[in-house]
């Protein structure tokens, strides 16, 4: 099979990216999805809260997916739905599989990524103890709850404070669990301040910053965990050990942009992200494979990974077009200090439509800081931020103009110290 | 009344299980937990070791050397992954070079093929990620690897194929002999046989004691592992040892049939035989120790960690004897036993024959297993047509190992299917990957629910107890 686009993953960012490649030109759009609906990780999300940015409105998740899957369908954007896909090479050749039609070969003038990210397990953190029944994800519990109706305990702890962890505290403390409180390895939260406030302040959730799981309890099912307080450089500090009794450990312990194809394609991963590198238009190393959403950085508003996506489908629409400038104009983007990444990586200046936003996060608290956007010594761009944290994804929005008047091989982003 | 009474559904079980099936005769295996290979055969380091380490004479030697040519024909009958690939004994000084020449030395007295040492310069063009101040090595070529859970399962398979009968979640309380016959009580009721067979690993002192056997004991050694992603699977191609010192074999390092990385195990030596959980002591120690052998080991690749418990005898050997007439203790099969344990299964068979069992073999037998591979494994040819009659072959449930529900349902339909998620894991690998079932895990439990005719807060993860749901939501 043949296919001008195809989209893989059909939550929030495929959804973006089909529409805008669809409003650009392109008529033959194929959108995989491996499950059974559209929308992705939003059909799971029950809350509200999304949409605030792009609507300037309150959505539940799948509120917000369906104002995308509605125009999916209006624009008669073709989708696959339960279908994998197994293989991606460098020369665009997917290899999908689903019940319905077995296997199916498929070239592809232009591919868009856009397979979101998986939770980081208790694998990962190696916490020692037993291998009991009642350590879930966060993300696998809110489906069990949210999905399919079914509790996964009673009496709840919570390692992480990311959005999901924090969600799930509300979620299952309104499904009458205790939920016993909230340890975070950091300092701070990675979650966003608005959750902290409405899903454990308002509950009296006790979060406990600076602590840890540092062994799992019980046979056959969690029957406590024993958490302790860590000292600067995150190892637990001896004598602080406390037991907490439980039935349920729930991990919100990070997302990992899920780029196993990207790999098999031979595409560049930025280290600090796990996701592709891309450039203005969202295109990855490999040409003609762009890349948006969570699988380039996790991002923790739905409404930043739309706009994302929108450029990625925008920049497939030239491509396949042929209205896509390839030459050896323009800079890298670089960190300087207190930036962990920035997306995108490259700018060619003469593919940018009317502006690019760049996403970034910070790598520790911050207070009374400048977010300072330099060329050589020149100062591009500077804006006073009263309080940055890792939780909460930063961005900086260039115009076209400013970007063509960049001379230096690179534009670095970096927190310049007002005061402590 | 039964012929014979196998107790343990380990890999010693499993195999004595198997090599019984070929005969006419009625043969039960009693095992406590809810499914086969659920004690120390779920948790080793999955080795085929070549032969070189036990000392001359030894059960261990000849059992060792034995089964080691015995497994590659086994795992092809079974379709059971095995790999051949070699293993390396790695010295770092002058003390060390001495101790695998010995080893050389013993290797070659116990019938070990392909060895050699190696200088340091053949050491790193083979393996170059071993660490660079290694000076030498002894290489196996004949060390191997497998799936040690799923040799057993398909042990059980097979043997259930074939007539055995297993009784799973049934825990044996007391032995006794009346004239010539075996009355065994367990939590599930009272068993006959005329022979018995005792491979119960862990507790196998204790049904020696029931039977009045010689005093020996069995003294738990936990063992601690770190699993690393397919990521860094290809580090080392062979099974990197560190040379024995008195202290134990030491941590290995070594690649798994489904290409991810282990290493591990430490030696702890506890109270407590069903004490499987890990510690952080033991982890950082295993990952320690993996480090001085290879470089590029980062505790960020882990992907699980686990315990595994060793059946260490208080002798220097395996105990495989006769504890009174018409039983047979296989008992103390700690490493090398899962090499050993294909080769013991025949020998045990022999024994109880020596005391006046009959064997006759039976026509019937059928020594392979029917559709056992993966569809990921397919030919393209094998992929298509299997789609065309079973559609559910075309739905990814484990993203990360691209395991199908037509692959969770047969794993549940075939003989002694699985009954739990784990029991799903261990057969067909969906939740194994590096998101640790994260996404699959609810689909599994559906479709459990559902081939089991059960609500979904019936499901387990392993044993009685170990529910995943604790209700519906309001």
């Amino acid at each position: 099979m043949k296919r001008d686009l195809v989209i893989i993953g059909g939550g929030p960012a495929g959804l973006a990216a089909a529409i805008e490649a669809k409003k650009n030109g392109i008529d033959d759009i194929l959108i995989l999805e491996r499950d059974k609906r559209l929308g992705g990780i939003l059909q799971q999300c029950i809350h509200n809260g999304f949409g605030l940015h792009i609507f300037k409105e309150q959505l539940t998740g799948p509120e917000y997916a369906q104002r995308f899957i509605d125009e999916v369908e209006k624009l008669k954007i073709e989708y696959k739905l339960d279908t994998m896909v197994l293989h991606l090479s460098e020369n665009k050749h997917i290899t999908v599989l689903n019940p319905k039609d077995g296997i199916v070969e498929i070239d592809a003038k232009a591919v868009i990524l856009a397979m979101g990210c998986r939770e980081r397990t208790r694998g990962a953190l190696n916490i020692p103890g037993s291998r009991p029944a009642g350590v879930f994800t966060a993300g696998a519990a809110q489906r069990f709850v949210n999905m399919e109706g079914y509790m996964v305990g009673k009496k709840v702890v919570i390692l992480g404070s990311g959005d999901i962890g924090l969600i799930m505290a509300r979620r299952m403390t309104l499904e009458g669990a205790e939920v016993k409180m909230v340890v975070e390895l950091m300092p701070y939260s990675t979650g966003l301040k608005r959750n902290i406030v409405q899903c454990l302040e308002d509950f009296d959730i006790p979060l406990l910053f600076s602590h840890t799981v540092v062994k799992i309890h019980g046979r056959e099912r969690v029957e406590g965990v024993t958490i302790a307080a860590v000292d600067e450089n995150r190892r637990p500090i001896e004598g602080t050990e406390q037991y907490v009794e439980c039935d349920t450990l729930l991990l919100s312990v990070g997302l990992i942009p899920e780029n196993e194809l990207s790999r098999e394609a031979n595409i560049k991963l930025n280290p600090v992200t796990s996701g592709p590198y891309v450039n203005e238009l969202m295109e990855t190393s490999v040409d003609g494979i762009f890349a948006c959403g969570n699988v380039v950085h996790v991002h923790d508003l739905v409404d930043y990974v739309t706009e994302e996506s929108y450029l990625a489908g925008y920049g497939a629409s030239k491509y396949i077009n042929g209205e896509y400038i390839k030459d050896e104009t323009g800079f890298i983007t670089k960190t300087g200090f207190g930036i962990r990444y920035v997306v995108p990586n490259r700018i060619n200046p003469k593919n940018v439509k009317d502006k690019v936003n760049f996403y970034m996060r910070v790598n520790d608290v911050y207070n009374n800081v400048d977010l300072v956007v330099r060329d050589g010594d020149r100062i591009v761009y500077k804006v006073r931020r009263n309080h940055v944290s890792p939780g909460e994804m930063e961005n900086v929005k260039l115009s076209k103009d400013v970007l063509e008047k960049v001379e230096g091989d690179e534009l670095i982003f970096a927190l310049e110290e007002v005061a402590k | 009344m039964y012929d014979v009474a196998v107790i343990g559904a380990g890999i010693v079980g499993t195999s004595i299980a198997r090599e019984l099936s070929r005969y006419d005769l009625n043969v039960v295996v009693i095992e406590k937990s809810s499914d086969v290979a659920n004690g120390s055969t779920k948790a080793n380091s999955g080795i085929v070791h070549a032969g070189y380490d036990a000392k001359e004479g030894t059960l261990k030697a000849k059992f060792n050397v034995l089964g080691s040519e015995m497994y590659e024909e086994i795992c092809r009958e079974l379709d059971v992954p095995y790999k051949r690939n070699g293993s390396l004994v790695i010295a770092f000084n002058d003390e060390d070079l001495r101790h695998i020449e010995m080893l050389y030395k013993r290797g070659l007295a116990n019938g070990v093929r392909e060895l050699e040492i190696i200088d340091k310069n053949k050491v790193l063009s083979l393996e170059p990620n071993v660490q660079d101040n290694v000076v030498g090595a002894l290489y196996a070529k004949t060390g191997a690897i497998v799936s040690p859970f799923e040799l057993a399962i398909a042990l059980a398979e097979n043997a259930n194929q074939n007539g055995v009968e297993f009784m799973l979640s049934t825990q044996v309380v007391r032995v006794y002999k009346e004239k010539d016959v075996f009355t065994i009580e367990t939590s599930q009721g009272i068993i006959k046989s005329r022979y018995l067979v005792n491979a119960a690993g862990l507790f196998a002192d204790d049904i020696n004691d029931m039977l009045g056997g010689e005093k020996f004991r069995i003294i738990p050694r936990r063992g601690e592992y770190c699993l690393f992603d397919k990521a860094v699977g290809g580090i080392v191609t062979r099974t990197i040892f560190q040379t024995p010192t008195n202290k134990g074999k030491g941590i290995l390092v070594s690649p798994t049939v489904h290409g991810n990385l282990f290493v591990g195990p430490n030696a702890v030596e506890m109270d407590r035989r069903d004490d499987v959980s890990t510690t952080k002591e033991g982890l950082d120690e295993v990952l320690r120790g993996g480090s001085r052998s290879v470089k590029g080991l980062n505790q960020r690749d882990v992907i699980t960690s686990f315990t595994g418990i060793r059946a260490t005898p208080d002798k220097r050997d395996f105990i495989i004897n006769i504890p009174t007439p018409n039983a047979v203790n296989a008992a103390g099969i700690e490493s090398p036993g899962l090499t050993a344990s294909v080769a013991i299964a025949p020998y045990v068979v022999s024994l109880i024959e020596e005391q006046g069992l009959k064997l006759i073999k039976k026509g019937s037998f059928i020594a392979t297993r029917q559709n056992t591979k993966l569809f990921i494994n397919m030919s393209e040819d094998e992929k298509r047509e299997v789609l065309s009659k079973n559609p559910m072959y075309g739905r990814i449930i484990c993203r990360c190992e691209h395991i199908t529900e037509g692959d969770i349902i047969s794993a549940i339909r075939r003989p002694l299917g699985a009954k739990s998620v784990d029991g799903v894991k261990r057969r067909v690998r969906a939740g194994m990957g590096r998101c640790q079932g994260g996404f699959c895990m609810p689909r599994v439990v559906e479709i459990l629910a559902r081939e089991l005719n059960i609500s979904l807060t019936e499901v387990k993860k392993s044993d009685e107890g170990s529910f995943i749901l604790t209700g519906k939501t309001k």
